[in-house]
């Protein structure tokens, strides 16, 4: 337990998302807006569905645990709901706001895309939700204890802090799809998307099974990245270029013949 | 209230985030241009900085002026408005997360700030130690009436004190305050930090620590400094007041006090009888800058030339930005309180009608607003242990902001800071607390995700 375990959580289910705000978002004061406006909505959807959920429990039997229970699985497929339609509104609000900046501006050049704006806004769903899921536990892993004492499993930490980090990522993925999907009005990516959302939430309700949870969440991770690189604009051929240090951007920057 | 700028400055800043309404904003610059002659501008200017440093007090935003360009196509314009006016929101955001920060890892490690030994200020009289839960709303009411009426017969004293141009007493006071909390205040954050690490320490090594923060705060607070040191010193008096307030206040009443802030800095700051109204009417027809004070400013106003006569001194063209501050400290002595941060709003910059350097302003936030966000976000970390809820109060002040920014960019006068911000922070504190805390809590006892 404490700080390595602290340190080590923190680092998994954060890094790499951190990593990202770091080289991509933090220079551009539009981004980080846009991110932190994203982390809010995802913060209401999250309140409205708690209310709801609230609601509901209060009207119930408190005693019986398979009621408590049956409430928590629907209150988390509401919250899931909530959360990619609350999506589409910061989807809708941002075409508009971006709408009226145009038409202001008469120039052809907003300034951020949609797909930034896309991007921006997944990985804000992903800071919120990442941090709502795990930073209450990385606190507690501060202290001193012993995990899985009363013989839950000991993996407690560290599967959740791996499971933040697919659902960090996998937002990020969803957000650059949807507002795509939104833009092209293909509905049924649309649909794709809130499945695979749901998808992942209800996988999590066999832990602490952890293989059965972890590694269809990865899977569903790596797919939905394919997916999202691909509605970016990305393929093959970008991709090789990229990594061999032909593409235009690369080359331009650094002033060398193609 | 417009800007209405001469044809020679050169440099062409829009701070609004969003750009308001107005196709005629191409004319607007034509109109304008034309109608005024040299004295004019340089008037207006003083108005406009008047005001706008009058409205950024205590809860109020200031909107760095505008500047007509003639050469800078509106397009282009527009499109630099939108990233200046982006880079004036991380500008207040990256100094309100940084007081927040400090405020919330002091709260979170030194439980001196969160013990309640039944030591109050005197300003909220009225004890919370009561058995029936109307006896302790109606207390926690009475206090937040004291606070308040004490908050404003302090405004309005100061706004008496500098009609009547007895600037000296304002300076004194300010002064002291400052140094009070450069010093007292300091060494008693410091004692209880090493109390807390359990840090062996002597007397004269801790004099001559403190001795030389507080000697430098005093100097870059109302002398001349590095712009990013008055900037820390002015991030760190405020977390040091927020967190007296987050000790010494009740808990009922903190959060009322909260509240009735808010209402009262709309109040003061747009009814036209308000004091801070009053006050920048008053420097706006003696045409001199506004006792700048208690307000964070995120640049260096770089000044060519003197055209202020007022006896605020020379010094306060440089001290603009230590006076901003210094009339925060003000705040520290529970007397001054607020109303010191409402009476110095405002960045006065003279202007000279020669001045053609003037770099990008900036945008103003009151230090008072500082405390209190930090005292909001401060308060839902002392209460309950439960990061979820600090973390929802932070982004709803921040969004709060931001839209108190965008509000400022609309309509182009100075604005009260708090009140959006504020209640966000409430509205979202109270429900995290109560509903988003135990759904997280179950999710995360049995591992479910959303």
């Amino acid at each position: 337990m404490a700080a390595a375990v602290f340190f080590g959580c923190t680092f998994i289910a954060f890094g790499p998302a951190a990593a990202l705000f770091l080289f991509t978002i933090s220079r551009d004061p539009l981004r980080v807006i846009f991110l932190i406006a994203g982390a809010f909505f995802w913060l209401v959807s999250l309140l409205l569905a708690s209310l709801v959920w609230f609601v509901t429990v209060q009207m119930s039997n408190k005693e019986s645990s398979s009621q408590q229970k049956a409430l928590l699985i629907f209150g988390v497929v509401l919250s899931v709901l909530l959360q990619e339609l609350f999506r589409f509104a910061y989807y809708k609000l941002l075409k508009k706001a971006n709408a009226g900046l145009l038409a202001i501006s008469q120039e052809d050049t907003m300034p951020i895309s949609v797909r930034q704006l896309a991007y921006v806004s997944g990985l804000g769903f992903g800071f919120m939700s990442g941090a709502f899921s795990v930073v209450n536990i990385l606190s507690d892993s501060v202290g001193p204890g012993t995990v899985g004492i009363h013989g839950d499993s000991q993996h407690y930490f560290i599967s959740s802090a791996f499971m933040t980090l697919a659902i960090i990522l996998l937002h990020m993925f969803w957000g650059v799809v949807f507002f795509e999907a939104c833009e092209n009005q293909r509905w049924w990516s649309v649909g794709a998307v809130v499945f695979s959302h749901l998808l992942v939430s209800c996988l999590t309700f066999v832990n602490p099974q952890y293989e059965g949870s972890l590694i269809p969440t990865y899977l569903v991770l790596c797919v939905m990245a394919g997916w999202a690189f691909s509605c970016a604009g990305g393929s093959l051929r970008n991709l090789k270029l990229c990594l061999t240090c032909k593409d235009k951007d690369f080359l331009l920057a650094n002033h060398r013949p193609r | 209230m417009n800007t209405s700028d001469s044809e020679e400055d050169a440099c062409n800043e829009r701070t609004a985030l969003v750009q308001s309404e107005s196709p005629s904003l191409p004319s607007y610059t034509r109109q304008t241009d034309p109608q005024h002659g040299t004295t004019e501008p340089k008037r207006r200017r003083h108005a406009n900085s008047d005001t706008e440093a009058g409205h950024a007090a205590r809860g109020g935003v200031a909107a760095p002026r505008e500047r007509d360009s003639g050469p800078v196509p509106d397009g282009e314009d527009e499109e630099l408005t939108v990233k200046y006016g982006a880079k004036h929101v991380i500008m207040l955001f990256v100094p309100v997360t940084l007081c927040m920060v400090v405020v919330v890892a002091t709260i979170k490690s030194v439980s001196f700030y969160t013990e309640k030994n039944g030591q109050q200020l005197i300003y909220t009289p009225f004890t919370e130690d009561t058995n029936s839960v109307g006896q302790r709303l109606l207390n926690s009411v009475l206090n937040t009436i004291i606070m308040i009426s004490v908050i404003v017969v302090m405004t309005i004293f100061l706004v008496v004190l500098y009609k009547y141009r007895c600037y000296k007493f304002i300076h004194g006071w300010l002064i002291l305050s400052s140094l009070m909390l450069l010093f007292w205040f300091s060494y008693m954050y410091l004692g209880e930090v090493f109390k807390t690490y359990n840090v062996a320490m002597d007397y004269p090594t801790v004099a001559m620590i403190i001795w030389n923060f507080g000697a430098v705060g005093m100097i870059c607070i109302h002398w001349k400094g590095p712009l990013q040191l008055q900037q820390a010193y002015l991030i760190v008096i405020s977390a040091l007041m927020a967190l007296v307030f987050i000790k010494y206040l009740p808990e009922w009443s903190a959060w009322v006090i909260l509240g009735a802030i808010s209402v009262y800095d709309l109040i003061a700051v747009l009814c036209p009888k308000g004091p801070l109204r009053m006050l920048v009417e008053t420097a706006q027809e003696r045409n001199e800058p506004i006792f700048p004070a208690l307000i964070y400013s995120s640049t260096m106003i770089w000044m060519v030339g003197m055209a202020n006569p007022s006896q605020a001194s020379d010094s306060a063209d440089r001290s603009a930005d230590e006076e901003v501050r210094h009339s925060e400290d003000v705040i520290l002595e529970r007397e001054e309180a607020e109303p010191e941060v409402q009476m110095h709003r405002g960045q006065n910059r003279s202007y000279s009608a020669e001045e053609e350097l003037e770099e990008d302003r900036g945008v103003k936030l009151g230090l008072g607003d500082f405390i209190f966000y930090s005292v909001l976000v401060g308060k839902a970390a002392a209460t309950g242990g439960d990061w979820n809820t600090t973390l929802a109060c932070f982004v709803a002040i921040l969004i709060g902001l931001c839209l108190t920014l965008l509000l400022l960019a609309i309509f182009k006068k100075a604005l009260p800071a708090l009140p959006i911000s504020i209640t966000f922070g409430l509205v979202f504190y109270f429900s995290t607390d109560n509903l988003v805390r135990p759904f997280m809590d179950n999710l995360a006892a049995h591992q479910y995700y959303i």
